[in-house]
């Protein structure tokens, strides 16, 4: 049987806001366990909560990313279940009335073409703090410093249809809340994580199939792996008759699998009603528009203009137009250089390998891109050529000079385009290779072109790399030519 | 000294009469000789409160002349006070000083006002009697096998017997003015949102509010003065300025338009407490006001509703005392639901057991709609009510509370104990204000008279209960606890 | 509504509250009578009333997004049962 794949996702992301969404307690990642737990993040008797304006201006501001609608009003509601990680004993979310209703998000298929892919909503909740495992004499420690960071937790329709759909939405996701700086979009640290939800049908069936919910899911790659595990096991499970059962599973990244969370808990009644303790949100349609007003580029449209616009591949605009950092650094070697395809090449060339050894997020470049630009504008002036520039940005990337002018100066690579200077060392290079000469005479006409790639090596090794390697093949062939 | 209304000590401190600390040393010797019969206190802080003395003299010395200067009082113990036991009359917080104040100890602090102790109160706030009380049971001032009323049952007998001038209380279903009425005490319920609920233990959030008992509407009006306000740190206080609540109680009261809700004057209602509440309005009438029948026609419904909204919410606020973080927990817990299920059993008494269970159960999937929808349906129908009614009369008035104080142990069955809060609880689901003011006795037990108006409609409230005690001296009687001079 | 033992066992796992039969039985009792009262709520008619959460119909205020707290992590867990290089103990939490 030929199956369908459907597949929905809940994003979590963490806003990058300074204080926690109900508390004025720090948000910053790393500090010592509950140093950043205020009273109301440990859900102390008596104290109350009180909504930061940042957390919703930034939630607006995905919604209006994503061409959400944005409703006027919006409310919260608590989630009641007992963990160690939640302090009060609920969540503060919003299940009847988020902040961002539905939407849609573009996703760049590996063929080239987008695809929409609906969102249902988008609403605002308190993270939970962290269970440290490690061994308290066979007790959990409980770290609250997490405890009330803003999330949004984005869900989409089940629009997607494959694991690597699964993996460009979430790509698109974390390239909106960068673009937005709404959230750091650190997988990693957490910043950004991921429920999925994977089920299968028999290709024409319009029904879904019962899904499983993978937990845990926090890298791009996860993604994919957890969704290739999770729909060879469910179709091995119905072509053998049996039936999927609607559960939470969690990947295991080191594993490769999912796995039934398996707990004697009845099915969870979470109890949600309006929490008492926090009053309708309304958001004057001004407030929206003004936020409306001051959202950057978003990276479809970039990605867009970089195609149409500036002329560059589709492949070419997906992967520059990826990240904001990305995507700043590139246009500002296109301006420097005024040269946009010749800006991509080096962006996604040079520099993306040497990003890529060391490790290095493009921000943290140590050649800037206006230094970049002027490198590439010294290849496209003839100043230099094409090998000598390598060298320049290897100089320039090792932090030796500051300019590729100065580079350029203090290696002597300027580019020798002076014709006598080039003839009196093709002279010398033929005068000293006799054997090589009568090689060439020798060969059938068509055959000489591939030998005449000694003597340029020869004349680029005497000229220590600054001769212009078109000019010295030129010259090189009519004299040889005229030996013949 | 400790008959004397807070007024009158102010006069006193600041006429040199007496200082603070002489003041303070009075009450806490009163307290330590008495307490014993009555059981207002859970926890006395002699030290704090005559070094708050001190510095009240000291301030004074230098010239401040802040009208709550140096005056003592007592809070209930739901209101968190930082380095303080802060019990909620709970073992499940037998053990937990809070680590900060509610606003309105700030408040009160920031007004000079000297704490002599935590008062006794029904466990959590839920009960109508304090027999709830991890603390045991208080005992009415005026007579020991009387309840004093509750939630606030400490607060109204400390103040009625003489071992503070003034206590704080919270009403969430009539728990400052049916305690207020049962110990022959004034006690005014706020409009909701008009005092930060920040730092009090939340009973039922939607319900909750703060306010102030005394001897007299005049010494609620200075102390509602002190702690009325917005708070930037509770999102449901009022962002609305804070009148000056004495201003108006001299203004005459003719032509002053007076409901009375039928519904407040039906079945149940004892004949004698219904005969000192009509000599009340009496009195109104004489002072030049007009009388009316009014009707607030889903008065009936306002228990069943309040009973789904509070221990819904309840449930919930409630939650957060699981044995981790503060609060009791079980010895050698087998597992984490272990952990929780004993600490939550052992900590909680059966009362709050009841509520907690009720509100999960109709909080549950599948009677969401049927119970708690339809309440929240229903209180804006009880709200609606009164604000009909308002449209035609200034205040309403009617008893506090079907019958006088009854005997400790009469109120076996939860359901009949509810039902004793028929006249107190729709305020707090329409969010209005309630004062009960003394208007008379059954036997040798108070009677309470309640007035109730618009949002926001304290002033008024005050003013009308003002001029009725300075026409009669119901709020003058003391007992006889209360005459013993040390 | 009726209410049977079950529904309460359900409600006190949920509320994480231990009881034993006798306690359940009870509670059955008390609920039963407490729900049979609540149940007058059924004989209003309340279509089309919007529902009240808050008696004043007020809207949410919004605060500035600043660092206003600083590390009292001493005193709060001064309060604390059990903790262990400033975290919370409880039993293992299995996952």
């Amino acid at each position: 049987m030929q199956w369908e794949t459907v597949i929905g996702l809940e994003v979590h992301v963490q806003l990058a806001t300074r204080s926690k969404i109900f508390s004025g307690a720090s948000t910053a990642f790393g500090a010592a366990p509950n140093s950043q737990a205020c009273a109301v993040d440990l859900g102390m008797p008596g104290v109350l909560p009180v909504l930061n304006e940042t957390a919703v201006a930034m939630a607006v501001q995905f919604g209006l990313a994503i061409h959400a609608e944005i409703p006027e009003v919006s409310v919260f509601d608590r989630k009641n279940y007992f963990y160690p990680d939640l302090p009060k004993g609920y969540q503060t979310s919003q299940m009847y009335h988020p902040v961002v209703g539905p939407g849609e998000v573009e996703i760049a298929l590996d063929d080239g073409a987008t695809k929409r892919i609906r969102v249902h909503h988008a609403h605002l909740e308190e993270d939970a703090g962290k269970s440290l495992h490690e061994d308290f004499h066979g007790m959990t420690g409980v770290d609250l410093n997490r405890a009330g960071t803003p999330l949004l937790e984005i869900v989409s329709e089940p629009d997607m249809r494959s694991s690597s759909e699964a993996a460009a939405y979430l790509k698109a996701i974390h390239s909106i809340v960068t673009y937005l700086g709404i959230s750091d979009g650190n997988m990693a640290e957490g910043s950004m994580r991921c429920d999925v939800n994977v089920s299968v049908r028999p290709v024409g069936q319009e029904a879904f199939g019962t899904r499983a919910e993978i937990k845990n899911v926090n890298s791009f790659r996860f993604v994919e792996r957890a969704i290739a595990f999770e729909l060879e096991r469910q179709i091995e499970l119905l072509e053998d008759g049996g039936t999927v059962i609607q559960e939470t599973r969690l990947f295991d990244p080191d594993r490769d699998e999912t796995r039934s969370m398996r707990t004697k808990e009845q099915a969870n009644d979470y109890r949600y009603f309006p929490c008492p303790d926090l009053l309708p949100v309304v958001l004057d349609r001004a407030y929206v528009d003004h936020l409306r007003d001051t959202l950057p580029e978003l990276p479809a449209d970039k990605r867009t203009r970089f195609e149409n616009v500036l002329g560059l591949s589709a492949y070419d605009a997906g992967v520059l137009s990826a990240s904001r950092d990305m995507a700043e650094y590139f246009e500002r070697v296109k301006d420097t250089c005024g040269d946009a395809k010749q800006a991509a090449n080096w962006v996604q060339g040079e520099l993306a390998g040497a990003l890529n050894r060391e490790g290095r997020q493009i921000q943290d470049s140590p050649i800037t891109a206006e230094t970049l630009g002027q490198l590439i504008s010294r290849v496209m002036d003839d100043t230099i050529n094409g090998k000598a520039a390598k060298q320049v940005f290897q100089e320039l990337w090792n932090g030796e000079g500051e300019s590729a002018d100065e580079v350029i100066e203090a290696k002597g690579l300027k580019q020798v385009t002076d014709t006598g200077a080039i003839e009196a060392m093709i002279d010398q290079v033929i005068a000293d290779s006799p054997a090589q000469v009568a090689q060439y005479r020798d060969a059938e006409p068509d055959k000489r072109g591939k030998m005449i790639g000694y003597f340029v090596g020869q004349v680029m090794k005497a000229s220590r790399g600054t001769a212009n390697p078109q000019q010295v093949n030129r010259v090189l062939k009519d004299k040889l030519d005229a030996l013949c | 000294m400790h008959d004397k209304t807070l007024t009158e000590l102010a006069a006193g401190l600041a006429a040199g009469e007496f200082s603070s600390r002489e003041l303070t040393q009075t009450l806490l010797a009163r307290i330590e000789r008495l307490d014993g019969q009555l059981n207002c206190l859970i926890t006395v802080t002699p030290e704090q409160a005559l070094a708050s003395a001190d510095n009240a003299d000291a301030a004074r010395a230098r010239g401040d002349t802040a009208r709550l200067n140096g005056l003592p009082l007592a809070i209930k113990d739901l209101f968190c006070t930082e380095g303080v036991k802060t019990s909620a009359g709970s073992r499940m917080l037998d053990n937990f000083v809070a680590p900060y104040d509610a606003t309105v100890v700030e408040k009160l602090k920031a007004a000079g006002t000297v704490s002599l102790g935590k008062t006794n109160m029904d466990e959590f706030a839920m009960g109508s009697s304090n027999e709830n009380s991890f603390y045991g049971p208080v005992k009415n001032p005026w007579d020991p096998t009387a309840v004093p009323g509750g939630s606030s049952g400490g607060s109204a007998a400390a103040v009625a017997a003489g071992l503070v001038p003034a206590a704080m209380g919270t009403d969430t279903g009539g728990s400052i003015r049916q305690p207020a009425a049962f110990c022959g005490i004034t006690g005014l319920k706020p409009t909701y949102g008009r005092v930060s609920r920040y730092g009090i233990i939340a009973y039922a959030s939607s319900l909750d509010q703060a306010g102030p008992m005394a001897r007299t509407a005049e010494d609620c009006a200075h102390l509602l003065g002190a702690i009325a306000g917005h708070d930037l740190r509770d999102s449901t206080s009022v962002a609305r300025g804070v009148p000056n609540y004495t201003e108006e109680l001299d203004a005459p009261l003719s032509g002053l338009k007076i409901g009375l809700p039928k519904e407040y004057f039906g079945d149940g209602l004892d004949s004698e407490v219904e005969s000192a509440v009509r000599e009340a309005v009496n009195v109104y009438e004489s002072l030049g006001a007009t009388v009316r029948e009014v009707s607030l026609p889903h008065t009936h419904y306002a228990i069943p509703a309040y009973y789904v909204i509070a221990p819904a919410e309840a449930s919930s606020n409630l939650s957060r005392y699981d044995g981790v973080r503060f609060g009791h927990r079980c010895d050698a817990p087998a597992d984490l639901i272990d952990l929780y299920k004993r600490s939550r059993a052992e900590g909680f008494g059966e009362e709050v057991k009841r509520r907690i269970l009720i509100g999960t159960h109709t909080l549950s999937e599948g009677f969401f709609d049927a119970y708690y929808k339809k309440a929240q349906q229903v209180r804006r129908l009880i709200r609606q009510d009164f604000l009909d009614a308002f449209e035609e009369v200034d205040v309403l008035m009617g008893p506090t509370s079907p019958t006088p104080a009854f005997d400790l142990g009469a109120n076996k069955d939860p359901v009949s104990m509810y039902l004793q809060d028929i006249y107190t609880i729709a305020v707090n689901l329409a969010g209005i204000p309630g004062i009960s003011v003394p208007a008379g006795f059954v036997g040798d037990r108070p009677v309470g008279l309640q007035i109730l108006g618009t949002h926001f409609a304290e002033s008024r409230l005050l003013n009308v209960a003002h001029q009725f005690q300075q026409a009669t001296d119901w709020h003058k009687r003391r007992p006889a606890i209360a005459e013993e001079t040390h | 509504m009726a209410i049977d033992k079950t529904d309460v066992l359900r409600a006190a796992h949920l509320a994480r509250l231990g009881l034993n039969d006798d306690e359940a039985r009870h509670y059955q009792d008390d609920l039963s009578r407490i729900l049979a009262m609540v149940d007058q709520l059924q004989g209003l008619n309340t279509e089309g009333v919007a529902p009240l959460a808050h008696p004043l119909d007020a809207t949410q205020r919004l605060r500035a997004d600043e660092v206003t707290e600083t590390d009292r992590r001493e005193q709060f867990q001064r309060c604390a049962p059990v903790v262990e290089n400033g975290l919370y103990l409880v039993p293992r939490v299995v996952e």
